[in-house]
């Protein structure tokens, strides 16, 4: 009990000499408290949960976006606790982790990439230096579009079908299992389809072809093409 | 040259029901194994494994036909390791080898669990037998086949989203204790 009291005593001195210092340094220990507690949340939709009907369903994005995605969120918060990450950026950690956390940082970067590349008032097609880019890449759009499916409905198991652009700004479809995403391999993603089998168990059962056929009502291209400028 | 078939359901569609859907059945047992199938019979056309049998496929195929033929192999297994009338619990021998090896039959089934729900994407979670004799719990990725590591299958758990998401969602500990209620562990100790 002495002690405190000499304690709180010493405190009461000490502090209207250093307010100043206190202050500044009160700020500095405010922050580090607050960045070691980094916790991600679940970014907000850019649309109503039906806005994508009838290409996507108002309950596979209550599961998907509510529970999966959630979920990824949840497991990442849990995961970095006490490790290297805790003050990390989501995409530092998707660069540098590996395991379960790297896991659950790419699914959430790369499911809020896939959100807000859909978009329920789709312009169905590029337009401007994107559209250029891909015609001179493929050919013409339905050829990319034909190999974009192609890759979607390939891929054997689970992940995601890719439009990126390497470094030389080269437009290049790639498919990633499970989690992984092309940043780590220095691209930069401009559209992105889930073809995890939860994407469209809902609303297609077993017919991967019926989603990514729905999935091109719902194209993001204004979206796609500020990724491509970037 | 091999034309494979869906083999025969070893029970009524509806047989698995609380614990498996009719509808998950026609879906998982009509639409995907059938799919696995036919893909299979395509892709080997003009191949050399087009006189083969599926375990030779399995064994040294590799991309699309590996795939399928792995796929056909796991889903066929699976459907033989369930059944309506499950005893819930081992005995015998296999009830002995998994008390020595896990500890009890209650710790071997939270281990088994916990690798199908940590299994990361499409796999299957296994309960194989060593070249040596000794059990042992694997997970493996999408089509993998633990045959390949010269190990005997057991038992398996097929822990793709298709296995459960029409009955459960996205809760896969939900379809494991489904799992649980249908085991046919005659089977298993046959197996072994
Ligand atoms: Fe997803
Ligand atoms: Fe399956």
């Amino acid at each position: 009990m002495k002690n405190i009291f000499s304690f709180l005593f010493i405190i009461l001195l000490v502090i209207p000499f250093s307010k100043i210092d206190a202050q500044s340094k009160g700020t500095e220990i405010k922050s580090t408290i607050q960045a070691s507690k980094t916790i991600f949340e679940l970014e907000k939709l850019p649309y109503s949960m039906d806005a994508l009907e009838p290409f996507i369903s108002k309950t596979t994005l209550e599961f998907h976006y509510g529970k999966h995605h959630q979920s990824y969120l949840n497991n990442l918060n849990k995961l970095i606790v006490g490790t290297e990450f805790e003050n990390s950026n989501l995409e530092e950690i998707v660069l540098k982790s590996k395991g379960a956390i790297f896991n659950n940082a790419a699914q959430v970067w790369n499911h809020t990439f896939y959100w807000n590349g859909l978009s329920p008032k789709s312009t169905l097609k590029p337009q401007g230096q994107l559209l250029e880019a891909i015609e001179k890449e493929f050919g013409s759009f339905e050829t990319f579009k034909e190999k974009f499916t192609n890759a979607s409905l390939s891929l054997f198991g689970s992940g995601w079908a890719w439009l990126v652009k390497d470094k030389e700004g080269k437009l290049e479809i790639v498919q990633t299992s499970n989690a992984e995403n092309p940043i780590l391999q220095g691209k930069t993603p401009i559209l992105v389809c889930d073809v995890w089998e939860h994407a469209y168990y809902i609303d297609q059962k077993n017919k991967r072809a019926a989603y990514v056929e729905a999935f091109w009502n719902l194209v993001d291209w204004k979206k796609a093409e500020e990724n491509f400028r970037r | 040259m091999s034309k494979f078939t869906l083999p025969v359901f070893p029970y009524a569609q509806d047989a698995l029901e609380p614990h498996i859907s009719k509808t998950t059945i026609e879906f998982h047992y009509g639409k995907h194994h059938q799919t696995y199938v036919d893909n299979l019979n395509k892709l080997i056309v003009g191949t050399e494994f087009e006189n083969s049998n599926l375990e030779e496929i399995v064994m040294k195929s590799s991309g699309g036909i590996f795939n399928n033929a792995a796929q056909v192999w796991n889903h066929t297994f699976y459907w033989n390791c369930l059944s309506p009338k499950s005893p819930l619990k081992p005995e015998g021998k296999l009830l002995e080898a998994i008390e020595k090896e896990f500890g009890s039959f209650d710790q071997f089934k939270e281990k088994f669990t916990n690798a199908a729900v940590t299994l990361f994407g499409s796999g299957w979670a296994w309960l194989v037998k060593t070249p040596e004799g000794k059990l042992e719990i694997i997970q493996t990725s999408n089509a993998e086949n633990p045959i390949r590591q010269e190990k005997t299958p057991l038992l398996v758990c097929d822990v793709w989203e298709h296995a459960y998401y029409i009955d459960k969602q996205n809760r896969r500990p939900a379809y494991l204790e489904s799992f649980w209620n249908l085991v046919d562990w005659k089977k298993v100790e046959d197996r072994y």
